[in-house]
């Protein structure tokens, strides 16, 4: 992923959230769609980031970051804390991606979500005609480096929203460094044509409620 | 410690504050303590709408000489790479307090003082204490300066227990926390390495079971052994073996038992340097108070619950890597805790080897974290 691929990733973010709004960005980096967020729509910001110097930049920012990561510390937040939270680029790197999309719109009422489609005719071609491993401009590490572990494509996606009662609010396809573009995610070429997709989702019923995780009497047991 | 030249001292207030008999410190033990004082220091001037004030809460051994020069040892403040004139804490622009914990021996009530009931000192007379009533004697204080809401509570080790206790406690009275490389309750490692402590202290013949002071000596070799011992626990084996490895004193050993060892020699010169500045009953009893300390076993076994009136106050916490004392574990246990009851809180591990101690040292990335941190929280308070 390019920085031109995530500053329209960040653009298109910023126009979805609603001013105002409570926003928690799962794996924030060193804050800058945080900030983003908080002096252009005034948001509440607050962030997740796994790595000690990218939290120790966004304190310095002021902004309200925990170190931790998305598998193991949306857990601990309550139901519905959020307007907003957004996972930019990183689904594909968790452990257990249908647990944290699962977790996401338990915590907040919708949420953002941006992958690399491994559905992408590059991506396909790539494999196809070398038989290796693709490196594409969204996903330019080789097998051995790259931390996404769990890469799916468009109509994976779509299956797992289907599957976990989701719904698709709003959606985008990005490729290379262009503009964002406006998508049917469940059309017949989009899964060819899209190299990187954006999701707003919201839970179709409403949020599951769900108690403190304390169930084993002290945290510390957690 | 030739960096500390570098800091300018900050002109200081302060003294003994003397609360009337009918205005006692309720205990958790149950009892209280009649005529309590209070010895306090401050820095800058409260703001006309008194939002401006910081409480710093000093650790175990520390006193209220954050930033002015020990009365005894001479010693420039302990905390001084925190404030001063264009520090993250200046006195340009904050009120800072920092009070002697009750218990203590730098001028608040504890087993030395006299009991005013017997005209002799308390010692083992003295009751219990927990680090709740250090805070409760603390809002006292803060609120006889006449301050309703401090902007921010600062704290690390066992100060930042008092800045979760305040948190718990006095929401509505503090607008930020910081709590530095601390924990929300003792492990049983904690409690062990403080009973060690105790018990060289009441080992030593001249503890006199408390009542050394009426009998002129002192169990200055106890309290050296208790400080040798914890003093291991504030330090990384990284940090032990890169200041002193093998070091030897002098040439060749001794075939004895003098401190050959550069380590034996500094840790000899610790608990020394120790026993001149600081009692051995208020020994006791603040390790006690730590290890009664846990937050979650009055609120249902459940740290969550003990920050729910919390939602509105900004935490940072920050834990060390290298601190084995009070594990990055026990921060984040805490931190997830701040998450669950819906409180603003920002958390970092602090890449160091430094140890527990590092929070009092050279620890750029910590410095840029709390500057970032209050400046924000300032801004929020409309102080800037």
């Amino acid at each position: 992923m390019s920085d031109i691929a995530i500053r329209e990733d960040f653009r298109e973010i910023l126009r979805l959230v609603r001013p105002g709004a409570r926003v928690l960005d799962v794996g924030c980096g060193e804050g800058v769609l945080l900030d983003l967020l908080a002096h252009e729509k005034q948001v509440d910001a607050r962030g997740l980031e796994i790595s000690a110097n990218g939290v120790a930049a966004c304190m310095a920012r002021g902004l309200s970051v925990v170190q931790g990561d998305a598998d193991q510390d949306l857990d601990h937040f309550p139901d519905r804390s959020f307007d907003y939270a957004v996972l930019s680029q990183t689904l594909q790197a968790t452990r257990n991606p249908r647990h944290v999309l699962d977790e996401l719109l338990r915590i907040a009422d919708r949420a953002i979500v941006s992958f690399p489609n491994f559905g992408h005719w590059r991506v396909r071609w790539s494999l196809l005609s070398r038989g290796r491993m693709p490196e594409t401009k969204a996903l330019p590490l080789p097998w051995w480096a790259t931390p996404n572990i769990h890469l799916c494509t468009l109509a994976d996606f779509m299956a797992l929203t289907a599957d976990l009662n989701l719904r698709v609010d709003a959606c985008a396809a990005f490729a290379g460094n262009g503009p964002a573009r406006s998508m049917n995610p469940t059309g017949a070429l989009e899964n060819w044509r899209t190299e990187t997709c954006l999701f707003m989702l919201s839970r179709n019923g409403g949020v599951p409620s769900r108690e403190l995780p304390t169930a084993s009497g002290d945290l510390f047991d957690g | 410690m030739a960096a500390l030249d570098l800091f300018t001292p900050v002109l200081s207030g302060g003294g003994t504050w003397r609360f009337p008999a009918n205005e006692p410190l309720r205990l958790d033990s149950g009892g209280m303590i009649e005529g309590l004082e209070v010895g306090y220091q401050t820095y800058g001037t409260l703001n006309a709408d008194k939002s401006n004030a910081v409480l710093i809460c000093h650790a175990l051994t520390g006193d209220q000489y954050v930033a002015s020069p020990h009365p005894t040892t001479g010693k420039p403040g302990w905390w001084l790479r925190l404030i001063g004139p264009g520090k993250p804490l200046d006195p340009e622009r904050h009120f800072i307090i920092c009070s002697n914990v009750i218990g203590g021996c730098m001028g608040s009530t504890g087993p030395g003082s006299i009991n005013p009931a017997t005209g002799k000192a308390y010692g083992l007379t003295f009751p219990v204490i927990t680090v709740p009533d250090m805070v409760r004697a603390q809002a006292m204080l803060v609120k006889a300066l006449g301050i309703d809401t401090l902007f921010a509570v600062i704290g690390g080790s066992m100060g930042g227990m008092q800045a979760q206790q305040w948190a718990v406690d006095y929401p509505e009275r503090v607008f930020s926390v910081v709590v530095l490389a601390s924990a929300s309750r003792h492990s049983a490692q904690n409690i062990a390495f403080h009973e060690v402590g105790r018990q060289a202290i009441m080992a030593d013949p001249d503890w006199r079971g408390g009542a050394y002071a009426e009998q002129g000596v002192q169990p200055g070799k106890g309290l050296a052994v208790a400080r040798m011992a914890a003093h291991i626990t504030y330090l990384s084996e990284p940090a032990l073996q890169r200041k002193f490895g093998r070091e030897l004193k002098r040439d060749g050993l001794s075939w004895g038992f003098d401190a050959d060892f550069q380590v034996e020699s500094y840790l000899r010169h610790q608990g020394a340097s120790f026993v001149d500045r600081f009692d051995a009953n208020s020994y006791l009893y603040i390790t006690r108070a730590t290890d009664y300390f846990d937050i979650a076993a009055a609120h249902g076994g459940v740290l969550a619950k003990a920050f729910t009136r919390a939602r509105d106050v900004r935490f940072c916490v920050l834990s060390f890597s290298s601190d084995w004392l009070y594990p990055t574990a026990e921060s984040r246990h805490l931190v997830r805790a701040l998450t669950a009851a819906g409180a603003r809180a920002a958390f970092a591990e602090i890449e160091s080897d430094k140890g527990h101690d590092a929070f009092l040292l050279d620890e750029p990335v910590m410095d840029a974290a709390l500057e970032g941190f209050l400046a924000s929280a300032e801004r929020d308070r409309g102080l800037t």
